[in-house]
């Protein structure tokens, strides 16, 4: 390991960030790079844990001491290597991931965690710069081919992987651009599109085909790719976004969050939005839903130019540090503060929206809200509310975006047609470790099996569908999976 | 029916016994016969009774019995009266037979003597029934009591000297034996000669010492005589001591333990083609070969041995130098024609290794000897009348007066005593050695013919280096792992030194894992614990050596020039070069073959028996062919072949040559990729290896560094030189942990336990090794190794760049699965942080399914319910099952004081046992805190190093614990570096703050069973309100080791798994040596219970303890005490960083970091929760399986069963009978403990000692008084000090309160843990341990007035005086034993001289030496101070300087020295002192002072603080 004592010596520190009211000036990355030594340092903080419950921790598994210590040695090539070994994209969860190893992390039981999530931005970053990142499709082909539909983290996860094995792969995008949400639905200031790009690039160089505008089920019948593909993966995500069906719901001026950030998310790559504008600009905006969608919302919404954005969330405010029911190792539901949070929001907690209010022309002009109370059961979860009697008042609003997640992938078109079985959430249905729907060839990863998720979830099901995928075909897998696997199927 | 019971049964094996005990002989050295010479032998050897043992039933000894001289005169009148006619002395043999009580058996056996008598040409004269008196013998030995006759043989007219006679008779019982074992086989179990010489005879038997003389009516004939009588009385561990294992043997009584055994007999038959002798003729040869017999014990294989070497024409003296060899490699001091003798005989013979004192004799030589390591005492007295007195211990005479002796001594390690009776002298063990080593010219023979590695030429041809690519596909097939290159194979490069872990293992068993094992993961480490020492490698260097040869071993049996005619080497890993050289080699006579070791990848069933097959067929041949050296090497595996693991290529060579008779005649070099940790060196050379080339690792070495992986100052040379330096370390490491000290020994000893390999395949190719669950095959074997040589040779599209992670030295998600991983370590501490039984239930359900994924063999069992279920209701009260609990032993120092005190707050709320470790406690701890909670820990510790062990400690506990091994690191020391060291921790340690303190490897008073049932004593005499735990590592054998501790008197028997333990070990310890506590548990229960012993202890176990379905399944194997340390901590807050030995720990339990401590969040409460969870789970399964009361349920395995479908391809080919074969209490005995052991206090003379000092106690006043002491009467002065630190604490009585003064001979452990207030004199002698734990008593010990000898120049006290003592004085008029002073931390001593390791391993205190001083004084020695008195100017080189200073004395030396010797001349009467006070002057300018140099740093730092403040 790299600094037995470097927790004691050094303190979390995270690499500068642009001031809230410069960065709100455009839709840059705000974040900088660690000096090489804060990043030595940093990397010091990891303390080699006999159990690292941030490797653990990590949906991907991601040997998180191996590469600090690496990076602490400043092997680049070794942490690379590592890294690498169980994450596609470390470039994408180095800068959105929610971090569940960070929450995870040891020292984080008495201290600031280690700064994983940067540490393996900088390796990634790192690594482009010495072009150590390369394609890695080898020479010789199976001639086996497989079809990847949808081109999120989880497609584009299956798809790198599978080209691993030697298959011959295409990915299908209704999309004009491939990347799914990380293409359209996080906003540049969180991750700018060339690092997609980039990525992409590298993928069609390993000779993966990306067939975009291409919806199946729409463009081309889902008994084509049956009969031209030895195995397709569904990875379309969780689309159909959950609504608010209240009273004045069809007013305009309320959107669902994602059509206002692919919008802007087009602008900013310089792509015609051919749609109705969609804009916050000068409006007083209320965001409904407070998780990273809402964030994303709300930041887009400051760089618009809103005269004023609100934040509403049914839940109460959760608290600020870990309660006894969410101890350390566990991902635990605290306060948290985004940067777009940073850049300038009102944040309600407790509060339902129970009217949309429009003026004569049918625009959205209030909202008419309530506070509510919770009634919580034994573990504090929160199980049915009770409106504050005489707190019903109305906000002043413009545009409402509904931040509220989403509901269940897209049945209509394709999964109709493939006739896959849907789980009773309404997800396509396959076992986790599995990943193999009713339908024979057909398989599926990501949000679209799984229901919406962590990005770092969808890459993490494309790898293991992937594997799934090469053992269907081949017979065997040597695919690197996250768990371990049992080496002596392979022999005799 | 006693016949079936020494058979294999259940998990017990005969060879796992062990025996040591007490010997000695008395001699007139002028060889004149008498009576009273029997007499007073036969006095001696009862005076020893307490060094022998009794089983269950008092009345039947482990064995006892007396050698003497042929009695002419009474055989002339006793035979007279039987009509037969006797010749004269000499021109007759008689033969003390066991004949079978079967009347036909025996008849049979007659007939067969007859033939045989017939058949060598001589004269049988007849029988003579032996009268015997059995009336007091036991009922155990009364079962297999024999028929004892006496058999007179003639000698014929063509034999005309007795030597040759001896050798006739000598080949004639070896004849008669052999034929009636292979006629009648097992009906002769008990056809035994003890004896057919015509100079000796034996009388022995399985009797106590008191009963030989009952028993042999004969002896007590006054017509009896002899110069002579050589005595024994044996301790044994055995399950079923028999008639026959009773000593002596023809030659020799030992004390002591052959542990390279398996190796040494292996070597003796592995020449067996070669051995010719103009001594025998060919007939003869056969019918002695194999020379040694079947079924016996480790002394009387060594006997045999003895024999046929002194029967082929070597002197006895001899033979004893070649087997016994003192300590000559790398002795620059010793006489160069001693050395060279040494050195010659070493090529031709290993030492038979193990701690020994051997008394011998061949009838008109007496004598005795002692091993290199002199870890076992031995006594002698030489009297004005011409007597020599030996034995184990000095006094053994009562009636020999101080005032007719000449002279005591005491033999010192590897010397030997001897006597010729013929020639009517003492003969000096220079004098004998001189003249033998000078008879032949063995060292121009060794210039002439040895072979020297580094004189070779240079080799023929060189390999070019590997390049990176196929060092990586060759890691791949060989199994590395990044886990075994990062944390194994660079910090060897790196520091040269073997890394080290903590927190135990709790990674499956490599027959569970689901990952591909290299083999020798199956293979467990042995190590030494109760009969015989482990011993330290790095602070008794003096005595290790890894010399080794490669070539032809010899004809053994004669002497010639040519036997040294092969390689010799320095150490046994070669780097590339040396092996090319040796490659290349080409004396004319001498060559190298290289064989490949590879079978065919195809996966065919038996791919890899026929590729051994054909490697063993071309060793065969190249041994026919006349090569000296062959090489298996392993490097042309390609796709098609894979590598046979080394392991087993070596193993299998080795055996096919034994078994041909070839074995003597090569040297095995092993050239193999799958050798990189210490452990896979040590089994190459445990089964065969000479010499190992590990290519690959130091090919990975070159590559890290290449790679730029390693820090750039060190190049390639100085990697691989300190990676080989620490696998040199390493494997000296482990022969010490088993008490051997030379690799030669070692060599081929196979010391490992087999777990997981199937007895088909260790009969084939590791013949002889021990495994008791079976597991693999061949097939599974190769199946193994197909698995890695795929990832390297495998078609793959998805090329890897990297090795697989390991896994198994910390949790990685795709490695090795671990007991202890992210889920559990959170699901137990939620649960209990709560309180919430539901997630507890939750943790244990997860950890019982992961068992049950097959980590453990615990987890291959499920429940048998044979009892209808019963309400929990019914069920015996988890409080009262919690006052079963005890926590693990983990030392203040090792954990935070926080972790500790919480823990001992939580175990006393229940009711349970908290345990201090070794590390002393605090004695603020012993009062309660205001809320009525205590930190008391209940267990004491007594660990190797004795920290803070005193009076007052011992008095302040439940129960005290003798660690004999601990789990992480069986047999082996530690040492807590200086820096660990601070105020809080020296203070508990009564040690200096910064001084780093080092553990022994063994408890220096406890070399044998003997002396553990003396130290078991000494803690009852401390402490008789506390029960006595002895704790062992479970291990094969330990069966046999528990019934030894339960007839030691132990209350309590702790067997601790192999995979526990805090703090720092090296790791290749935590995983590879000791066994689970399954296996271990359920032996230890066997055994006791087969030995009705089971009733008097109380059985614990511990070990990766997690739920209360691991207790239950504990209990049901016997175990009705359960230690649980790991979980306890975790619910402490330990989240298993296994970072302990860095001090880093995050959480503040295993860190004495004062800022991290404060990080600590353990709670008692929480503790409490997880103790009262574990009660509630195991209750549920009692109401389960129908049991109401643990008592109801210890040792009752029908309630358990192998769990049904087990499907894995590799666990379900476990054979776990061996576990499940239950034991059914014999009648009168319970299978739990119901009974309480008599510790034999009921007569000590410290009751004595206490009633006169009644008014001492009461009111302090100071009382006078003088006792007569024996030998027997041990332990003086301890019971008294316990009373009187129940009533004052530490503190004591003021000083000389107590003065006592006693006259005799007293016997071991005289004053120990003696406190203050207490005066003790002692005018006459001691023996061993005097002083021990001394806590502030003032010992004097002085020869008696009457004698004449010269005080300073003869022993007065015996080994290991003042061990682990705090405080006191000791004043020595006349000199000590060996290991004066070992661990003393506060003592101050005066004595006239002492023997090797002076002042071993010291932190503290005074010792002022003013005589001679043995060998490796002051090693280890980190604190206190000695000042030794050198006239002559040799102390230096008698010094180990790697910790001391010798330094002139300073001002206040000289002050505190003259103080000393004028205390010492008032006490004492110390002539010498007077002299030295005398002239002062001048004999101060001849002290030195022995100053540890951490010591000395650590007193000027703290010195420049005073001046700055």
């Amino acid at each position: 390991m790299g600094k037995p004592t470097g927790f004691k010596e050094f303190g979390r520190e995270l690499p500068h960030k642009i001031a809230p009211q410069e960065r709100v000036k455009n839709y840059k990355e705000f974040e900088s790079l660690y000096t090489d030594e804060k990043l030595n340092e940093q990397s010091a903080r990891c303390m080699n844990c006999g159990v690292p419950f941030c490797h653990s921790g990590c949906p991907l598994g991601n040997i998180i001491p191996e590469f600090n210590d690496a990076v602490y040695r400043k092997d680049w090539d070794e942490a690379y290597t590592i890294l690498s070994s169980t994450n596609n994209f470390p470039e994408f969860t180095g800068r959105i991931c929610p971090a569940p190893c960070e929450s995870a992390c040891v020292l984080g039981i008495n201290k600031p965690p280690v700064a994983i999530e940067e540490i393996e931005k900088h390796i990634i970053e790192i690594a482009y710069q010495k072009n150590l990142v390369k394609p890695t499709a080898p020479l010789v082909k199976t001639g086996k081919k497989v079809a990847v539909v949808g081109s999120g983290p989880s497609g584009l996860a299956a798809a790198a992987q599978l080209a691993k094995a030697g298959h011959l792969v295409t990915v299908f995008e209704r999309d004009d651009k491939p990347g799914g949400l990380l293409r359209y639905g996080i906003p540049d200031f969180k991750l700018e599109k060339w690092v997609v790009e980039r990525r992409v690039k590298l993928m069609e160089d390993d000779g993966i085909v990306f067939k975009l505008n291409t919806e199946i089920g729409k463009d081309i019948a889902p008994e084509e790719l049956q009969r031209n593909f030895d195995a397709v993966v569904l990875a379309g995500g969780s689309t159909i976004p959950r609504n608010l069906p209240i009273e004045g719901r069809e007013l305009k001026g309320i959107y669902f969050a994602m059509d206002f950030l692919k919008q802007q998310n087009k602008r900013v790559s310089d792509i015609k939005v051919t749609a109705e504008d969609i804009l916050a600009t000068g409006k007083d905006v209320v965001v409904i839903g407070g998780g990273d969608t809402g964030s994303d919302c709300v930041g887009t919404s400051n760089r618009q130019g809103a005269k004023s954005v609100r934040q509403f969330e049914v839940m109460v405010q959760p608290p600020a540090t870990r309660t006894a029911h969410m101890p350390w190792p566990s991902y635990p539901m605290v306060l948290k503060t985004t940067s777009s949070h940073e850049e300038g929001v009102e944040r309600h907690w407790g509060i339902n929206t129970k009217q949309f209010l429009g003026d004569e022309n049918g625009n959205l002009r209030a909202l008419k809200v309530t506070d509510v109370n919770w009634e919580l059961d034994v573990m504090n979860r929160p199980v049915k509310f009770h409106e504050v009697e005489g707190s019903e008042r109305e906000i002043p609003c413009q545009a409402v975006f509904l931040a509220m997640g989403f509901l269940n992938p897209q049945y209509v078109g394709m999964l109709e047609q493939l006739g896959v079985e849907l789980d009773e959430r309404k997800n396509v249905k396959a076992r986790e470790g599995v990943y193999r729907t009713n339908v024979s060839k057909i398989f599926t990863a990501g949000d679209m099996r799984r229901g919406q998720s962590l990005v770092v979830w969808a890459i993490s099901e494309g790898r293991e569908c992937a594997r799934k995928v090469d053992e269907f075909l081949m017979g065997h897998t040597t695919l690197e999976s996250k768990d371990a696997v049992n080496m002596f199927e392979q022999v005799f | 029916m006693e016949q079936t019971d020494s058979h294999q049964q259940g998990l017990y094996r005969p060879e796992f016994e062990h025996d040591s005990c007490g010997t000695g002989f008395i001699t007139n050295i002028n060889g004149h016969k008498s009576n009273q010479i029997i007499i007073d032998a036969l006095t001696i050897l009862e005076n020893m009774e307490h060094r022998g043992a009794c089983g269950c039933d008092p009345l039947s000894g482990d064995g006892a019995g007396i050698l003497i001289q042929l009695p002419h005169e009474f055989f002339m009148e006793e035979c007279a009266s039987l009509e037969i006619s006797l010749p004269e002395p000499g021109e007759y043999g008689v033969g003390m037979v066991f004949f079978p009580k079967d009347s036909v058996v025996k008849k049979a056996c007659r007939t067969i003597i007859q033939a045989s008598v017939e058949k060598l040409g001589l004269i049988n004269l007849g029988y003579r029934k032996v009268p015997v008196d059995s009336s007091g013998i036991g009922e155990t030995a009364r079962q297999a009591e024999p028929d004892v006759e006496q058999l007179f043989i003639a000698r014929p007219h063509h034999i005309t000297n007795d030597d040759d006679f001896e050798r006739k008779l000598y080949v004639l019982r070896r004849f008669i034996t052999k034929t009636v074992n292979e006629t009648l086989k097992d009906a002769v179990e008990h056809f035994y000669f003890t004896s057919l010489s015509c100079k000796t005879i034996i009388f022995k038997g399985q009797l106590t010492t008191y009963q030989v003389r009952q028993y042999f009516t004969d002896l007590s004939d006054p017509r009896m005589a002899s110069g002579f009588g050589m005595i024994h009385s044996r301790f044994s561990t055995n399950t079923f001591p028999s008639w026959r294992l009773a000593q002596p043997f023809r030659m020799i009584a030992h004390n002591g333990e052959i542990n390279t055994l398996t190796g040494n007999l292996n070597w003796f038959y592995s020449g067996l083609k070669s051995y010719v002798s103009p001594y025998f003729t060919q007939e003869e040869m056969d019918m002695l070969l194999p020379v040694i017999d079947n079924n016996q014990s480790d002394s009387a294989c060594l006997d045999n041995i003895i024999e046929i070497l002194l029967h082929s024409g070597r002197s006895l003296p001899h033979v004893m130098m070649m087997l016994v060899p003192e300590a000559w490699d790398g002795d620059e001091r010793m006489d160069p024609i001693k050395k060279a003798f040494y050195e010659y005989h070493a090529t031709l013979m290993e030492p038979w290794d193990g701690p020994a004192a051997i008394s011998f004799t061949d009838g008109k030589l007496i004598g005795a000897l002692l091993d290199r390591n002199g870890l076992r005492p031995l006594r002698y007295a030489i009297t004005k009348d011409g007597r020599v007195i030996a034995g184990s211990e000095a006094g053994v005479l009562a009636s020999l007066h101080e005032k007719d002796i000449l002279r005591k001594g005491r033999l010192q390690p590897g010397k030997m005593f001897l006597v010729d009776t013929e020639q009517g002298k003492i003969i000096t063990d220079d004098e004998i050695k001189r003249k033998i080593t000078s008879k032949q010219p063995y060292g121009r023979w060794l210039e002439n013919y040895k072979i020297r590695l580094e004189e070779l030429p240079e080799p023929r041809v060189s390999f070019s280096n590997l390049s990176s690519d196929a060092i990586f596909r060759y890691q791949q097939v060989f199994g590395y792992s990044r886990e075994d290159i990062e944390t194994i194979i660079m910090p060897m490069a790196v520091d040269g030194k073997e890394p080290i872990g903590s927190m135990g293992t709790d990674v499956p068993l490599a027959i569970l894992s689901d990952k591909p094992q290299h083999l020798s993961s199956y293979f467990k480490q042995f190590f030494a614990q109760v009969t015989n020492p482990p011993i330290d490698p790095i602070r008794e260097r003096l005595v290790m050596s890894l010399a080794t040869f490669i070539g032809n071993n010899g004809n053994l049996l004669d002497e010639d020039k040519m036997h040294c005619h092969c390689v010799t080497l320095k150490q046994p890993i070669l780097n590339n070069y040396e092996l090319e050289k040796l490659r290349s080699i080409d004396t004319g006579l001498f060559h190298a073959k290289t064989l490949q070791t590879y079978f065919k990848a195809d996966g065919q069933p038996g791919s890899l028996e026929k590729g051994i097959a054909r490697l063993c067929r071309y060793a065969e041949d190249a041994v026919d062919d006349g090569f000296e050296v062959l090489i298996l090497q392993d490097r042309a595996v390609d796709s098609e072949h894979a590598p046979i693991p080394s392991l087993m290529a070596v193993s299998a060579v080795h055996h096919h040559l034994i078994k041909k008779g070839m074995r003597g005649s090569v040297g095995l070099v092993v050239e193999a990729g799958d050798i990189w940790e210490v452990h896979h060196f040590a089994c190459l050379l445990a089964f065969g290896a000479s010499a190992i080339n590990p290519y690959l690792a130091l090919a990975t070495i070159d590559s890290l560094k290449a790679d730029g992986k390693i820090d750039a100052s060190l190049d390639t040379k100085t990697l691989s030189k300190n990676y080989i330096k620490s696998v040199s370390d390493g494997l000296l490491k482990i022969f010490s942990k088993m008490g051997i000290s030379t690799l030669q020994s070692y060599h081929g000893s196979q010391q490992f336990e087999i777990l997981g390999l199937n007895k088909s395949v260790v009969d084939r190719y590791f013949v002889g090794a021990v495994t008791r669950i079976g597991g693999l095959g061949a097939d599974e074997i190769a199946r193994e190794a197909l698995c890695k040589h795929k990832i390297g040779f495998g078609e793959t599209k998805d090329k890897k760049h990297i090795l697989p992670e390991g896994g198994i030295y910390q949790w990685k998600r795709r490695g090795e699965a671990h007991l202890f991983n992210p889920t559990t370590i959170h699901l137990l501490q939620h649960a209990t942080r709560t309180n919430d039984y539901g997630v507890y239930k939750n943790y244990a359900k997860v950890v019982n399914e992961q068992t049950e994924k097959h980590f453990t063999i615990r987890g291959l069992l499920d429940f048998a319910h044979h009892r209808e279920s019963i309400s929990i209701d019914e069920v015996e009260s988890s409080e009262s099952i919690m006052k079963r609990f005890a926590t693990g032993a983990m030392s203040f120092g090792s954990i935070s004081h926080e972790a500790h005190s919480t823990l001992a707050i939580a175990m006393n709320r229940i009711g349970a046992k908290s345990n201090t470790g070794e590390g002393g406690e605090d004695e603020m701890r012993y009062e309660r805190l205001p809320n009525g909670d205590s930190m008391r820990s209940a267990i004491k510790q007594i660990a190797s190093a004795r920290f803070g062990v005193t009076s007052n400690y011992l008095t302040n506990a439940d129960e005290l614990q003798i660690k004999m091994a601990q789990g992480a690191k069986p047999g082996e020391g530690g040492q807590l570096p200086g820096h660990k060291v601070d105020d809080w921790i020296a203070k508990t340690r009564h040690a200096t703050p910064g001084v780093g303190l080092i553990s022994p490897p063994p408890h220096h008073d406890i070399y044998s069973i003997e002396d553990l049932a003396q130290l078991i004593f000494d803690l009852k005499n401390a402490n008789r309100a506390a029960r006595i735990n002895v704790k062992l590592v479970s291990k094969a054998g330990v069966g046999t080791i528990a019934a030894g501790v339960a007839k030691a008197h132990a209350d309590v028997i702790l067997i601790a798994g192999y995979d526990g333990g805090t703090g720092a070990s090296p790791i290749s310890s935590i995983k590879h040596a000791g066994l689970p506590w399954e296996l271990g548990l359920a032996e230890a229960h066997q055994t006791l219970v087969r030995n009705k012993l089971r009733s008097r202890v109380v059985l614990q176990a511990d070990g990766q303890m997690k739920t209360g379905r691991d207790l239950a399944i504990a209990c049901l194997m016997g175990a009705e005490e359960w230690g649980v340390a790991t979980a306890a901590l975790v619910v402490g807050g330990c989240i298993m960083m296994r970072k302990c030995h860095l001090n880093t720990c995050p959480v503040g339990v295993a860190t004495q970091d004062p800022e991290l401590r404060k990080l600590f969040t353990g709670n008692a409460d929480h503790i409490v929760n997880l103790f009262r969870f574990l009660a509630e789970e195991m209750r549920e399964i009692m109401a389960e399986l129908g049991f109401r009361t643990i008592n109801e349920m210890v040792g009752r395995v029908q309630f358990l069963k192998v769990k049904e479908g087990l499907k894995h391809w590799k666990s379900k080919k476990i054979d776990l009978s061996g576990i499940l074969h239950p034991v059914y209490n014999p009648k009168g005995v319970t299978l739990y403990n119901s009974e309480q052991q008599d510790h034999g206090m009921a007569d000590i003379i410290d009751w004595k000692l206490l009633e006169t000092a009644k008014a001492a106690l009461e009111d302090q006043s100071p009382v006078f008084a003088s006792f007569d002491v024996k030998n027997t009467d041990r332990t003086i002065g301890t019971l008294l000090s316990n009373e009187i630190s129940k009533r004052y604490g530490s503190a004591g009585l003021p000083e000389n309160t107590i003065n006592y003064k006693f006259s005799g001979s007293a016997g071991q452990s005289f004053g120990a843990f003696s406190t203050k207030g207490l005066a003790f004199e002692l005018e006459g002698e001691a023996n061993d341990y005097v002083g021990k734990g001394l806590s502030g008593a003032q010992l004097a010990i002085y020869p008696s007035k009457e004698a004449t000898f010269v005080p300073e120049e003869n022993i007065i006290i015996g080994n290991v005086a003042l061990y682990g003592a705090t405080s006191g004085e000791l004043f020595v008029r006349g000199m000590a034993g060996e290991r004066f002073a070992v661990r003393n931390s506060g003592a101050t001593a005066v004595v006239e001289g002492v023997g090797d390791h002076g002042c071993e391993y010291m932190t503290g205190g005074r010792a002022l030496i003013i005589g001679a001083t043995g060998r490796n004084f002051a090693a280890g020695m980190s604190g206190g101070i000695a000042w030794v008195y050198d006239p002559e100017n040799t102390f230096t080189e008698n010094c180990n300087t790697e910790m001391v200073d010798l330094d002139p004395l300073s001002a206040r030396d000289k002050e505190e020295v003259v103080t000393l010797l004028r205390k010492h001349v008032q006490i004492t009467g110390s002539t010498v002192a007077k002299e030295l006070l005398e002239n002062w002057e001048e004999s101060l300018l001849k002290f030195v002072k022995v100053f540890p140099k951490e010591y000395k740093r650590v007193l000027q730092q703290a010195q420049y603080q005073t001046i700055s403040n």
